[in-house]
């Protein structure tokens, strides 16, 4: 157990390192940041001591083992635009995006568990029909659309809900938090049902497909032998059974939410590290760009690994299997 | 072979036609995607104007509702754009650049993930563990943060986005092939092949990948709904397709500005199809999945 969690942090740092290097290396074939933040009637000396302070006169290698080096210490550059620390400005913002994801995986699950039960446990019925279209539906649909579609729908037409920004933050036990006021829930949830409608297709088929499977093993006859109510050997028997899979993907799937956010934040204007990224590709800020990359890299890589991790411990297979 | 047998019950595209004949739902669904593809490939015979061609544009037709008249006595059914360009001629152009892109990444990410699934499967050992690594760490990443990551380092750009959706697709190809064939390298007949002295590229090619076609169909069909879906997304942040190129995913961004003001069938049109587009697609291909492999399993 101890070898394959060594191992498996080891592949984790040498992702890391890869993504580094190449996130670096790429971000060179950008455009010149300079020519972005110089005034076009900058003098010749003016332009000089820009480039200087901004060290984008040293060759390649020497820029990337200072950043290397600057990044090992928690310094990934100043942003171009802001001149502040790029991972400030990240960490400034990542309790924004946490907050939009989370409470849209809330609403994929108490959505979607009820509604993958109600198609799994009557397959092929009119109901099952209409649910798994509509799951069909859901990940056909492209997140900004429908997000465009939300916004006219709830903000210009019926002018229920805004459609822009996080709202007035409150604060509770010293975490700021749009939950926490009326406002802030109601700015919430327009970007939370955007976020979560692709996941919610994801949820009800997997509840669908374990309710399936588990319905006619053994137990479950067993249980209904003894007499047991069927809506005991639903809620309890099997909604066991079927929330080790979902908790597994769940556990995946948190990560590739924080990504989407970065649509979901660009069409509701979400101030997250979503659309910190998207404005600073357009403004060429590339230190907050490389932050921004390695940051969620790094929360991914770290998602992953736990997943892994709690797996093993779960079944051993797939540790012998690492093994081999 | 005539006709006749490749559609018998027990050819593969007999089971794929007969398939989608039993439920009307992909019936529907298979009779727009080729309408779609018909109109894509006839795009420019059956569109009233060169959306593009500036001479034929004129402002004062800007911004006008759907069934408004032009000066030239030209009707516009959908409605104009900003520039006072026909929507429906837009779509149709917006569609071929759509379908086009999302097609041929979705053949290329096939023929790369294939080649290099039916390798790690049939040699195993060193090659299997190392194209497999590979493949492990582009499915534990999202396709999304991928090709957001790429095009944040590329910049934007027609191959550029293509590179991009090929990059995070074929591991998922490969993936599929690779299952498929270790299950089929173990059989009699492959045994059979290698003692005539059948050379190895025409086992691979010739035995094996036949029998691993119906996944490959499967999963071709929706990482084409994706790629699409996946480009219409990143034009729609502004760095996918440049405006060059204008996708359907870009009309519907130029038409965002203008929903807030009510000109909605600027941005609502083209997400209409670009909708129904991927819908029917994935209809399809889900309806081929219960077809083809009834224990492939749900996603």
């Amino acid at each position: 157990m101890t070898v394959f969690v060594i191992r498996r942090f080891l592949q984790s740092i040498a992702v890391l390192a890869v993504t580094a290097v190449i996130v670096f290396i790429g971000i060179y074939a950008i455009g010149d940041p300079a020519e972005m933040l110089i005034s076009p009637d900058a003098s010749q000396a003016e332009r000089a001591q820009v480039v200087a302070s901004l060290g984008l006169d040293k060759p390649l290698w020497e820029q990337f083992f200072t950043f290397a080096w600057n990044a090992l210490h928690g310094d990934l550059g100043r942003s171009f635009v802001f001149n502040r620390p790029s991972i400030a400005l990240i960490f400034e913002r990542l309790p924004a995006t946490l907050e939009l994801t989370l409470t849209g995986l809330v609403f994929a699950l108490i959505l979607g568990i009820p509604l993958g039960l109600l198609s799994g446990l009557k397959p092929n019925s009119a109901t099952d029909e209409v649910i798994m279209t509509g799951s069909i539906f859901g990940f056909s649909l492209p997140s900004f659309w429908q997000g465009m579609m939300l916004i006219m729908i709830f903000s210009v037409w019926l002018g229920w809900l805004p459609s822009t920004g996080r709202g007035q933050v409150g604060e509770f036990l010293g975490i700021h938090s749009s939950l926490f006021t009326l406002d802030g829930l109601k700015h919430l949830i327009l970007p939370a049902i955007n976020l979560s409608l692709f996941k919610l297709s994801l949820v009800i088929r997997l509840t669908r497909t374990g309710v399936r499977e588990t319905m006619p093993l053994d137990f479950v006859k067993f249980a209904r032998a003894k007499g047991l109510s069927e809506k005991r050997i639903v809620f309890v028997h099997v909604f066991k059974n079927i929330l080790i899979p979902l908790i597994t993907v769940i556990g995946l799937e948190l990560g590739s939410m924080l990504a989407f956010a970065v649509v979901t934040e660009t069409i509701f204007a979400w101030p997250g590290i979503g659309k910190l990224l998207i404005d600073s590709i357009m403004r060429l800020d590339r230190p907050v760009v490389v932050a921004y990359l390695l940051v969620i890299v790094s929360l991914f890589i770290f998602i992953n690994f736990v997943v892994d991790v709690l797996y093993s411990l779960v079944d051993p297979r797939v540790r012998l299997g690492g093994a081999q | 072979m005539t006709v006749r047998a490749l559609f018998a019950e027990d050819m593969l595209l007999g089971r794929l036609v007969t398939g989608i004949g039993r439920s009307p739902k992909a019936v529907v669904a298979a009779v727009v995607c080729v309408i779609l593809l018909f109109a894509a490939i006839a795009g420019p015979y059956l569109t009233p104007q060169d959306p593009y061609d500036l001479a034929v544009l004129d402002i004062l037709d800007a911004k006008l509702p759907p069934g408004s008249e032009s000066m030239g006595g030209l009707v516009y059914w959908l409605g104009t754009d900003g520039q006072g360009r026909d929507m429906f001629s837009a779509m149709i152009y917006g569609l071929r650049t759509s379908l086009g892109v999302g097609v041929f990444s979705g053949i290329v990410a096939l023929i790369v993930g294939t080649v290099l699934g039916l390798t790690a499967a049939y040699f195993g050992g060193r090659i299997d563990t190392l194209i497999m690594r590979v493949v492990d760490l582009m499915l534990g990443f999202p396709t999304i943060l991928v090709a957001l990551m790429l095009l944040a380092l590329l910049g934007q750009g027609l191959w550029k986005v293509i590179f991009a959706l090929i990059l995070v697709q074929w591991a998922t190809f490969a993936r599929a092939v690779r299952s498929a064939a270790l299950v089929e390298k173990n059989k009699d007949y492959v045994e059979a092949a290698v003692t005539l002295g059948i050379s190895t590229p025409r086992i691979l090619i010739g035995h094996i990948l036949p029998n691993c076609l119906p996944p490959l169909i499967v999963i071709g069909m929706l990482q084409v709904a994706n790629a699409i879906s996946a480009e219409a997304t990143l034009s729609f942040l502004g760095i996918g397709l440049p405006i060059t190129e204008p996708s359907l995913g870009l009309l519907i961004a130029n038409g965002y500005q203008l929903l807030m003001s009510g000109e909605y069938w600027i941005s609502v049109y083209p997400g209409v199809l670009l909708l129904v587009l991927v819908f029917s697609i994935n209809i399809v291909g889900d309806r081929l999945r219960e077809v083809l492999n009834p224990r492939l399993g749900e996603r």
